[in-house]
């Protein structure tokens, strides 16, 4: 007689309970998914949706020879959309650093205060984009550069306040410690023990920041706060689709240029 | 014999740039930029003077929020932001999976792997608000046009990271699992998604969160959301119902933020 053969189960990745919990996680999934789409799609205009495809093409047609002579109109926008991103950074970049001291568990002054509160900015400036801090500043101080610029600077707290004070909180404790052994006064710490820590990340974040602020300060202008998404806009608003082809690939250089610039800086710093 | 050469002063050591002339130079040129720049911006200061009583304003609005005037239009808003966000980001996440698989180097032919990584450079070098533009043109207004933007930028975020993360990959399993004779299917299902499935719902989490910071923006230029509710709060000059909307932005992206890194936590 074979003893093997009562050894007929088959092998399987999870325990049926795990698969039953599975496929009720799925099918709830799919339920969630069918239920916001018809509540997404209940005003939607089917007709414009089986539309697209020639309006697609349509579009694409009035854009293909993209109109050249456009181009020396842009070079000033241009300059106004990096001014925008590097004194938007610069302006964040010194509003971010005493936040993030504030913020940091080690260096802030009053954990119970103090705290809360820098963390707080830090959250609101996040979750903000860069568009809606322009158009609220659009509307309060009127459309132009300097809307543009505290904008960027408002947007770029929340970012280099947070990866700084992160950095702020991983310094070696040791290091902080034999300067205040010395007999260093606070500011002497700060300046001697944390600073020198810091430097590289705080240089490496702020590149980066610039490099992402290129990007947000090229549509700063659909709001009205200056730049070369003025000019966007307002090839937009003539259906200039020519133009808007010279455009959007001057943007998609600049970008890729910062990016390559920021890579390269980084790589040098760190 | 003198001991004047040794330095008596200590000073601090240069971190980043080493030689003194660089450094000389480079300090020159960022006066030198700062003052152009500075100089192409023009401030009408009258403007910014007037504009201060409506900060002001705008500030009070905040502290005193307005929900109950505009409700109607911030909950639509508010819905159609919330739906966007859920679909584009199952839609996103189902369509970038296999585009992550064709774009990872040990799993696909090259031919594959050159078209599925140019699909992710065309998704991730556009602004999302740039092809909200587009989308809006083609489509016509509303969240359709705002759930084809978010789809198409969730699908350059998500497959780009999870290609790289399958490149990463243990080739040991891999390895044992090709051994067994299985096929590239079981392969994938075998080898490769255990490996990359926690990572996965952490990337999809934190996509959702930023989608929904996205469809507040991409309102502004006609794609729906809550995002199109702010415009008209500020341009009928409402600041206490815009400050009602900003509240309601933060308050959820701070709830996303917290549950989406609890989630992940728990998963992992």
């Amino acid at each position: 007689m074979n003893g093997i053969t009562h050894f007929s189960q088959v092998w399987s990745h999870r325990t049926p309970r795990a698969r039953l919990a599975l496929w009720v996680g799925w099918a709830a999934l799919v339920a969630l998914f069918v239920w916001c789409w018809q509540l997404m799609t209940a005003n939607t205009i089917w007709f414009f949706v089986q539309d697209a495809p020639r309006q697609a093409a349509d579009i694409g047609s009035r854009m293909m020879p993209p109109r050249w002579s456009y181009l020396p109109e842009l070079w000033a926008p241009l300059w106004d959309t990096i001014n925008i991103a590097t004194l938007g950074t610069l302006g964040g970049v010194i509003m971010a650093v005493p936040v993030a001291f504030l913020a940091a568990r080690n260096t802030t002054p009053s954990a119970r205060i103090l705290r809360p509160f820098a963390l707080f900015v830090i959250v609101t400036s996040r979750s903000i984009n860069s568009l809606i801090w322009a158009l609220l500043l659009v509307a309060i101080i009127g459309p132009g550069l300097l809307a543009g610029i505290v904008a960027i600077a408002l947007r770029s707290i929340g970012f280099v306040g947070k990866l700084l004070y992160e950095a702020i909180e991983e310094t070696d404790a040791r290091q902080i410690e034999a300067v205040a052994a010395t007999g260093a006064s606070g500011a002497q710490v700060l300046s001697y023990g944390i600073v020198p820590q810091i430097m590289p990340a705080f240089w490496g974040i702020t590149v980066f920041r610039w490099d992402i602020n290129i990007r947000e300060s090229t549509i700063l202008g659909l709001v009205g706060a200056g730049g070369i998404g003025l000019k966007l806009q307002a090839s937009l608003n003539t259906l200039a689709w020519s133009q808007v082809t010279v455009i959007l690939l001057l943007i998609l250089a600049t970008v890729v240029l910062s990016e390559w610039v920021s890579a390269r800086m980084r790589h040098a710093i760190i | 014999m003198t001991v004047a050469a040794y330095p008596t002063r200590w000073r601090r050591p240069p971190q980043i740039i080493k030689d003194r002339r660089w450094r000389i130079a480079v300090q020159i040129g960022i006066v030198v930029y700062l003052i152009l720049a500075i100089g192409t911006v023009d401030v009408n200061w009258a403007r910014v003077y007037d504009g201060l009583e409506r900060g002001q304003r705008f500030v009070m609005g905040f502290l005193q929020p307005d929900f109950t005037s505009r409700w109607r239009d911030i909950s639509q808003g508010l819905v159609e932001s919330l739906t966007m966000t859920l679909t584009s980001t199952v839609v996103g996440v189902a369509i970038s999976v296999p585009i992550g698989i064709g774009a990872a180097r040990n799993l696909a032919p090259p031919w594959v792997y050159y078209v599925c990584r140019a699909i992710i450079a065309v998704s991730r070098a556009l602004q999302e608000v740039i092809i909200a533009i587009f989308f809006v043109a083609m489509f016509g207004f509303g969240p359709f046009a705002g759930f084809l933007t978010l789809s198409f930028a969730t699908i350059g975020f998500i497959a780009k990271l999870l290609a790289d993360d399958i490149e990463e990959i243990d080739e040991a399993q891999a390895e044992s699992i090709r051994a067994t004779g299985a096929s590239w299917l079981q392969l994938v299902n075998y080898a490769v998604q255990p490996q990359v499935m926690p990572r996965l719902i952490g990337l999809s989490l934190y996509r959702l969160d930023i989608n929904f910071r996205e469809s507040a923006v991409i309102g502004i230029v006609g794609a729906g959301g809550i995002g199109a509710t702010l415009n008209t709060a500020i341009d009928r000059y409402e600041y206490d119902s815009a400050g009602a909307v900003l509240l309601i932005i933060i308050a959820i992206v701070m709830v996303a933020e917290y549950g989406s890194s609890y989630l992940r936590k728990f998963l992992q």
